[in-house]
């Protein structure tokens, strides 16, 4: 049973202490990251450090594929903004790309896929008209997937656009309908800051919040290290007294805190993320998640079989009450 | 896991496999090649599943970078299997170079780089010129340097298919030729090392001197192509033109309008060497 990702949270925690690794050491650190996402990051990390040729290669590679990224992001949020011109609602960029757009460390060599951004609810079909009207289509054409994300979820059913082969995701809440915390998600559009381009990011605590939902209180930790880095550096960037104080009231008020702590105590005991003492608290199922995030072997699987399997079932029980997972899970037996 | 390392031109290569069989296949093949002690990418055939481990056995393809909906291929295939992964991650990883989907031979230090659609003969082009006085740089990626603009070799074994399988044997008699892999999603597949001179100067950039895009099939003939379908048709054949942003844009500008293009159309080898050795001469 291993825990090689370890690996790669200590480099990213103390990147000076690569200079121990012999080369079976980086070519499970390189290979690892890769998979997780990561290695632009650690790219930047090990800027101006000493390392041995061929990870020097692998890494310029890693900044040149991030700054093609964050290119791509900026102009792909772009289009959605000239395509969403005419809308009055703020259009607000969310994860990846809100971290480059707003020129946040969590940005840094960081990988972004898809176009994530949130209007206010009842403003969805205005937008969703305005996106096909721009060359956007949808990606599933089945009637239950559709309902059902129209029904149950927070953001309408992916849409693809057909000239540049990008998706984009587009949310009115932050987490699905059907999990039990109802976040506020009209003071989270009310509080977004503006950006100097019309386009906005969410404000400093709603943006950690969200980050932590999506991790801990949605999904089933797939690529979670990389989700955790982008709080460490929400954390280490935002992270006065007041920002502090600000966030357990903001958690609270979206009934999330409790996958807010979860964030900033594990942040704190992987990337060694400075966090004030009253929120060191250690809680008996940390050491679950530590695990599950880490389980990888030097050829980047994931180990830790069983593991996995409980937080997948977990991500499911967390995302639906039980009567509705059966018939959900019926529907889409019968389908196939 | 069973692990075999190898280094192709400029990028690192390990392998893993459930099974021993394709790395032998691959360690022989490759056996002038330098290993590596850092690869580039990790690629893994793995079984899709643990019964089909032993029963039909079937290989997945993962690795560093995967395809969602690439279908496994049978046991007996894992040498394919292999070189697919190897090809998938450098279309979808390599950023050192202007990456083109191209063959390429070399001869006094220029280099002829032919591009196409597969089954315009692209390879097994290359592959005969390489047998017929030219030095072999590559039967499927050309990669340019986004400094000098010289083609840098990476001569990976030589996938020759169906028709092409006979006449490189006939060719190439002192040649090592891999097992027949018949009825592949490819058709006929049967790989081939590349001669040892392509291998031993495998870091040996060339400056390229002749752009062709062949067409097998068609009575000999050839036509100047001009500079803006070059560039377009080139853009098509670069994995990671758009990646590169304004690098592979001036790296591919130079290229176009410093490299003089033909389209050629030949029936056989003999035409199409003929064609060769004639443009060549007028444009080199």
């Amino acid at each position: 049973m291993t825990h090689d990702a370890m690996l790669l949270v200590d480099a990213l925690r103390d990147p000076a202490g690569t200079a121990r690794l012999d080369p079976a050491g980086w070519t499970a650190l390189l290979t690892i990251a890769r998979v997780e996402q990561l290695l632009g990051t650690l790219a930047r990390k090990l800027s101006g450090l000493p390392v041995p040729d061929a990870v020097a290669h692998i890494l310029d590679e890693a900044r040149v594929n991030a700054e093609y990224q964050r290119r791509s992001a900026l102009w792909e949020a772009d289009c959605a903004r000239r395509a969403l011109a005419d809308y009055p609602g703020k259009v607000v960029l969310m994860k990846g790309t809100a971290y480059v757009a707003a020129g946040l460390k969590a940005g840094e060599g960081r990988h972004i896929g898809d176009l994530d951004i949130m209007v206010a609810q009842a403003d969805l079909p205005q937008v969703e008209a305005a996106l096909l009207n721009a060359g956007w289509e949808w990606v599933k054409e089945d009637a239950y997937d559709d309902a059902y994300y129209r029904d149950h979820m927070h953001e309408l059913p992916p849409l693809i656009h057909k000239e540049r082969d990008r998706m984009i995701d587009v949310h009115h809440t932050i987490l699905p309908l059907t999990a039990r915390p109802r976040p506020d998600a009209a003071a989270m559009l009310s509080d977004a800051n503006a950006l100097a381009n019309g386009l906005y990011v969410l404000s400093p605590t709603d943006m950690l919040i969200h980050s932590a939902a999506h991790l801990f209180a949605d999904g089933e930790l797939d690529g979670g290290l990389r989700n955790l880095w982008d709080l460490h550096c929400l954390m280490s960037e935002y992270g006065d007294d007041a920002f502090w104080s600000a966030l357990t009231n903001r958690a609270a008020h979206h009934q999330l805190l409790a996958p807010v702590e979860r964030a900033v105590r594990l942040a704190h005991q992987l990337y060694g993320t400075e966090i004030p003492s009253g929120w060191r608290r250690w809680h008996r199922q940390d050491k679950h998640y530590i695990r599950r995030l880490t389980a990888r072997d030097h050829w980047g699987r994931g180990t830790h079989k069983f593991t996995r399997l409980i937080f997948y079932i977990r991500s499911h029980w967390l995302r639906m009450p039980p009567l509705m997972l059966t018939r959900h899970l019926w529907t889409k037996w019968r389908k196939g | 896991m069973h692990e075999f390392r190898v280094q192709v031109g400029p990028a690192a290569f390990r392998i893993g496999s459930q099974w021993k069989r394709p790395l032998d296949q691959l360690a022989e093949f490759y056996r002038d090649y330098p290993v590596p002690e850092i690869p580039d990418y990790s690629v893994r055939l793995e079984s899709v599943s643990l019964l089909r481990r032993f029963i039909r056995p079937s290989v997945a393809i993962n690795g560093d970078y995967m395809l969602p909906d690439a279908a496994p291929l049978p046991l007996a295939q894992g040498l394919l299997a292999a070189e697919m992964a190897m090809n998938l991650q450098m279309a979808l990883g390599w950023r050192r170079h202007l990456l083109l989907h191209a063959s390429a031979v070399e001869k006094d230090g220029r280099a002829l780089i032919m591009t196409g659609q597969s089954g315009s003969g692209k390879s097994t082009l290359a592959a005969m010129l390489g047998h017929r006085g030219w030095r072999f740089m590559g039967d499927e990626f050309v990669l340019v340097d986004l400094d000098s603009g010289d083609a840098v070799p990476f001569p990976r074994l030589i996938s020759l298919k169906n028709e092409a399988i006979g006449a490189m044997m006939a060719t190439a008699l002192d040649g090592r030729f891999g097992p027949l892999m018949p009825e592949t999603p490819k058709g006929d597949i049967r790989h081939m090392v590349p001669p040892a001179d392509a291998i031993a100067a495998m870091s040996r950039p060339a400056r390229p001197a002749l752009l062709l895009f062949p067409s097998f099939g068609f009575d000999a003939a050839f036509r100047e192509v001009g500079p803006s379908e070059v560039f377009m048709r080139l853009t098509q054949a670069s994995t990671n033109y758009v990646a590169l942003g304004e690098k592979g844009f001036s790296t591919l500008t130079r290229f176009v309008q410093t490299v003089p293009a033909r389209a050629i159309d030949y029936r056989d080898g003999i035409e199409a060497e003929a064609l060769v050795n004639q443009l060549w001469a007028e444009c080199v």
